[in-house]
């Protein structure tokens, strides 16, 4: 039942939120975030008992599991209702409940249409989410995976700004031809496992015993990848990001860019690296280039922006290059550097979500060139951009910085070159960054912006409270990491073991 | 006796409780209770310096250092910098001046930025940037260091568009942070290089590896010292990473004062200094650090010299006695360059706060050329500030200026790896200071009156500015004719490798006197009694070539502008609606096509469907008797 809880309670805040919501807005709201208190709270309980747990296996391939439930499901196919969780998937579970709490308190007075149904939808992306992170089952995974889509765009298509449908469809497509390519490497794998062992069963532990050979592998390996690349998003296949981050609401677009795309960087270490190392180690020069073209390319792209939001959702492909480029460069130092990367850009990434929409919510524009001097009218907020423009720039003592710095600290041994052309993102990172906050608070006052509507009202205690909680967690990861690394140290090491047996690092 | 070894941390601590407290209630405080938390929290780190740096004197440690380890930061995969302090001769020096300095500038602000509105802003940022630069002095791990590099960075951008409402000093500020961080990428990939091969990054550890596993001129070495110069060279505006630092002066002068002049600047001489091991193993590294000190205090010399903004001298100043400092450390003068830069910090400090002085009483004025006349005007002021001009000069026997300066060109001239090449360099500079600082002089205080001075400053401003002219004159004191300072520096830093040892250190001496009385008198000919002559060659047809080249700082900033930035925001901006995205468009459009095309053929003619059908049968019979 402990893991069932994370699925369990979101949903059925969800439903709770949407019947309530037509008559109370207010309380199908308050719902909505106890649902996701309580979630929060469970992880937390974990965490804190996971400390006392004995943990098996040291970098000897044996996976370290905090949890681990199974029912059967369909026994004739295989499929068994699997979950379990490790010190990653706890991670991401945090994240999670932690970002679900903040894009609820975000939308408060933002979406004041069908309230419930917009509660009811974002707690079914979160529901999606977290079976993501917990399912051990192949089949099972893949239903969550495609559970994430259909809420989300509803998100997007109910209550995104202007150019909305167009951006749903085009999310959809991508992650959904995405997804049935995955379905296809499930359904080869399974058959292929199934073949050589006389076992056909989509358990993830069984196929992990798998040690395939040969093109087939690669062939696999790619379906899944492609499905994981799609949402990190890998350069090339980003293209419908810019466009769902952008017309998403706000907490569509934290969602989107704090979870959604980390759902792809868990697929790659969760699923890629481990059942498919040999394939994976032939793929990682070419994973590690893209990801250092997703990191200048992203951060020239963000510059280019007029519209703020799109910018904001430039970067996610800049820093989540950074991502790719720790798993593949396949020690500890750079994989737990993408981890921490995980949580910071979610949670930084997140914040700058909040902001724009604080701002639209405002102003009614995204447009920065009608923006500009805001900082006198607007101080409050222009201190908490500034806050979360220097995490995103990578501003040591904040969480970002130790996330980037051992991703390239542990790159370096791996590709000297690579490594060094990376680190120019922290360059490109200085230049958007600190243009974000040129363009809307510094200058002298744009009176397009600010005249039409009045003078916009600085942060409210409510979203104080949500960007003071943002800003603290960052400088706690930027100042005591060492309780991240230590959770997701057994797990990364599983996963890099499998990886690059000989290399300790 | 108190444990100085767990004490350190209070010195970068009470700076940044300061900045919390301002940044979290500093709109409800009065002003009077801004500039004590902001003055006082430095105050007290000058105290617990002061003492630090007593009880060294008095008693000191074993392995000539405290430490003071506080905690281990991360622990992954044996990588476990931690956050500690460390405190040897050289940080004693650093975070005395920083101290000192810092705390007569805060106490100089309180007065000068009276009337500004972003008063609690202003010294919760000065606070921030106190408590980051002590770190980064006191750091014993590189990791540790690289955070009070950026934070130093950091405030230094916050402070250089403190005047955030207009554009250019957003501008200014936003080209400091992005030029000195170009430098920061080649630190960060140097701690890179440095961790992988030598796997550690605390410093007294890293240098002593270095010296057991590489050999000098090894290749490695010369990466890492190179790598490492780069950050140097981006923090302390030398060569090519210079061009941030003039425009840096559109912040509050005592900004200017305190980051661009007296510390932060500083930074890149303080690391390399603190990292000597390193560059000792990459003579070829080493020497590119004394010519780029040379040229840089050339050029930027020859800049100071045309320039008509007050603060802009001051800053190509700035960039030149920083070229001292490199040009001594190029040549292993190591106790020289940090002599250098502790009468630096007094004597360009000083003349920063008196130029804010004048600025501030003038309403507001930069251009030298509409002051004139304000040595009667504001007495208290022109005496400090001549007294700070000289030393920079380098006035022979009584300024601190002369001796460090004259140290380091004995050193240049002596040292196995300088000559007399590099010691001419430094010598002509020494003409162009002279001549530059008493231009200055000139044009500011001397001559008529062109623009009114308002009030006189408050007891805030001239107290800080009386203290720092009494230190750039007795800041000297402290090496001659006891050699004290270099022997308290000395467990820190192997001794010059000395070729010439052969006796002229005073015939070297008389010449760098000579030169340093003669500028002044040749600026005094040029620009107080025959100022007709400047005219005449700034107008001629080469003249004024020379001079325009000369006041844009040699054109670095046109050739970066066609170079990078030019083409990066054509690709920016051309790029807009990414290119990628038509690969998509065109999947699009392409079905949309197909979709049309057999739209059409679902005509609803019955003759059209059967031809089709016959058509299709045929092709399929061909196939099947065909194959």
């Amino acid at each position: 039942m402990i893991l069932i809880w994370f699925i369990l309670l979101p949903l059925a805040g969800g439903v709770a939120a949407w019947l309530t919501g037509r008559r109370y807005p207010l309380l199908s709201r308050c719902v909505a975030l106890l649902a996701l208190i309580l979630t929060f709270g469970h992880a937390l309980s974990l965490w804190v008992r996971s400390t006392g747990i004995a943990w098996t296996g040291n970098g000897d391939g044996h996976r370290a599991w905090l949890y681990d439930v199974h029912y059967e499901w369909i026994p004739q196919l295989g499929i068994s209702f699997h979950l379990a969780i490790d010190g990653l998937s706890l991670l991401l579970l945090l994240l999670s409940a932690f970002l679900g709490i903040m894009s609820v308190a975000a939308s408060w007075t933002e979406i004041r249409d069908r309230t419930g149904f917009f509660h009811l939808q974002l707690l079914l992306v979160l529901t999606g989410i977290n079976g993501v992170f917990l399912a051990m089952d192949l089949f099972v995974f893949y239903f969550f995976w495609e559970l994430m889509l259909v809420p989300m765009y509803f998100l997007i298509d109910l209550w995104g700004h202007e150019n909305r449908h167009y951006a749903a469809v085009k999310f959809f497509i991508f992650t959904q031809v995405s997804g049935l390519l995955m379905l296809i490497a499930i359904l080869g794998l399974y058959f292929m496992h199934g073949a050589a062992t006389g076992l056909y069963t989509f358990d993830y532990m069984e196929l992990l015993r798998f040690q395939m050979k040969g093109s087939a592998s690669l062939w696999l390996m790619l379906g899944f990848f492609i499905a994981f690349a799609v949402k990190l998003p890998v350069v090339g296949v980003h293209t419908w990001l810019p466009d769902a981050h952008t017309e998403a609401p706000t907490a569509g677009s934290v969602i989107l860019a704090g979870l959604l795309l980390k759902t792809g960087a868990y697929g790659l270490l969760r699923f890629v690296i481990p059942l498919f190392p040999a394939a994976s180690r032939d793929f990682a020069q070419v994973a590690m280039i893209l990801a250092v073209a997703g990191i200048l390319y992203g951060a020239v792209m963000a510059f280019g922006q007029t519209d703020l939001k799109r910018l904001v959702a430039y970067t996610s492909v800049s820093h989540m290059g950074f991502v790719l480029l720790g798993i593949y460069a396949g020690n500890m130092l750079s994989m737990q550097g993408a981890v921490m990367q995980i949580i910071c850009h979610g949670v930084s990434t997140g914040a700058l979500f909040i902001i724009v929409g604080a701002l639209q919510e405002r102003i009614h524009t995204r447009d920065m060139s009608r923006m500009g001097g805001l900082w006198s009218t607007v101080p409050r907020m222009g201190a908490v951009t500034l806050f979360f423009a220097l995490a995103s720039l990578g501003l040591p003592g904040l969480g970002n910085f130790i996330a980037e710095f051992l991703v390239l600290l542990g790159t370096y041994p791996a590709d000297k070159i690579i490594a060094a052309i990376a680190s120019t993102g922290f360059i490109g990172a200085a230049v958007y960054s600190l243009w974000i906050v040129q363009r809307v608070f510094h200058g002298a006052g744009n009176r397009a912006a600010s005249e039409r509507d009045g003078r916009p009202t600085d942060f409210s205690f409510r979203e104080m409270a949500v960007m003071g909680v943002m800003m603290l967690v960052l400088l706690w990861l930027g100042l005591y990491p060492q309780a991240v690394f230590d959770i997701a140290k057994h797990p990364v090491e599983s996963i890099r073991f499998t990886y690059a047996p000989g290399d300790n690092r | 006796m108190i444990a100085m070894n767990d004490m350190l941390w209070i010195m970068p601590a009470a700076p940044f409780a300061g900045f919390l407290v301002l940044a979290l209630a500093g709109s409800r405080l009065p002003r009077k209770w801004i500039a004590a938390v902001g003055a006082g929290s430095v105050g007290l780190s000058m105290f617990a310096a002061l003492f630090a740096g007593c009880s060294f004197m008095s008693a000191p440690p074993g392995m000539h250092a405290y430490v003071q380890v506080l905690r281990t930061w991360i622990d992954v995969a044996g990588f476990s910098p931690k956050i500690a302090f460390y405190l040897d001769p050289l940080s004693v020096i650093m975070v005395l001046v920083m101290t000192v300095v810092g705390f007569l500038i805060h106490l100089y602000s309180a007065g000068f930025m009276r009337d500004d509105e972003g008063y609690a802003r202003f010294f919760a940022y000065m606070n921030l940037f106190v408590g980051s630069m002590l770190t980064l002095v006191l750091a014993e791990d590189l990791l540790l260091l690289y955070l009070g590099w950026e934070g130093v960075g950091l405030c230094s951008y916050l402070l250089i568009g403190f005047w955030y409402k207009d554009e250019v000093n957003g501008y200014a500020a936003r080209k400091a942070f992005v030029v000195t961080r170009v430098g920061d990428t080649a630190f960060a990939i140097g701690l890179f290089l440095l961790y992988s091969n030598l796997g550690t990054l605390q410093i007294q550890e890293l240098m002593y590896r270095a010296g057991q596993q590489w050999a000098p001129g090894s290749v490695l070495a010369v990466a890492a010292a190179a790598l490492l110069l780069g950050g140097a060279v981006g923090k302390s505006a030398q060569l090519p990473l210079q061009t941030w630092l003039p425009d840096a002066m559109a912040g509050p002068t005592p900004v200017s004062a305190l980051i661009h002049a007296a510390t932060m600047v500083t930074a890149g001489v303080y690391l390399i200094a603190r990292t000597h091991v390193l560059f000792t193993l990459a003579p070829a590294v080493q020497a590119a650090v004394a010519v780029i000190g040379a040229a840089t205090l050339l050029l930027a010399g020859f800049s100071a010299l045309v320039q008509s903004d007050l603060k802009r001298v001051l800053a190509y100043s700035t960039i030149s006695q920083i070229g001292y400092m490199f040009l001594a450390l190029g040549v292993g003068a190591w106790s020289a360059a940090i002599f250098h830069f502790m009468t630096h910090a007094f004597f360009k400090a000083l003349l920063f706060l008196g130029a804010g002085m004048v600025i501030i009483s003038l309403h507001e004025e930069h251009n030298m050329f509409k002051m004139g006349g304000l040595r009667t005007q504001l007495p208290l002021v022109y005496r400090t500030f001549v007294i700070g001009a000289l030393s920079l000069s380098a006035l022979p026997l009584l300024t601190a200026g002369f001796y460090s300066k004259d140290l380091i060109l004995w050193e240049v001239w002596s040292s196995k790896s300088g000559g007399p090449l590099l010691w001419a360099a430094g010598l002509a500079g020494a003409l162009l200071t002279s001549l530059y600082s008493f231009r200055m002089v000139f044009i500011t205080f001397f001559g008529e009156a062109k623009t009114k001075a308002g009030g006189k400053p408050g007891m805030s401003m001239s107290v800080p500015v009386v203290i720092l002219a009494v230190l750039s004159v007795a800041g000297g004191f402290v090496e001659v004719p006891v050699h004290f300072f270099t022997g308290f520096l000395a467990p820190a830093f192997p001794p010059v490798q000395s070729a010439n040892k052969a006796a002229g250190e005073i015939i070297l001496q008389i010449i760098a006197g000579i030169v340093s009385v003669s500028g002044i008198v040749l600026a005094w000919f040029l620009f107080l009694r025959s100022p007709h002559y400047d005219k005449t060659l700034s107008q001629s047809g080469f003249g004024s070539l020379v001079h325009r080249l000369w006041f844009a700082g040699w054109g670095f900033d046109r050739l970066y502008d066609v170079l990078i930035i030019k083409p990066f925001l054509w690709a920016a901006k051309v790029n807009r609606d990414d290119f990628i995205d038509l690969i998509y468009l065109g999947v699009v459009w392409t079905s949309a096509g197909i979709n049309r095309f057999l739209t059409f053929t679902q005509s609803g003619k019955v003759r059209w469907y059967v031809t089709g059908v016959a058509i299709g049968a045929i092709v399929i019979l061909g196939i099947v008797v065909l194959l």
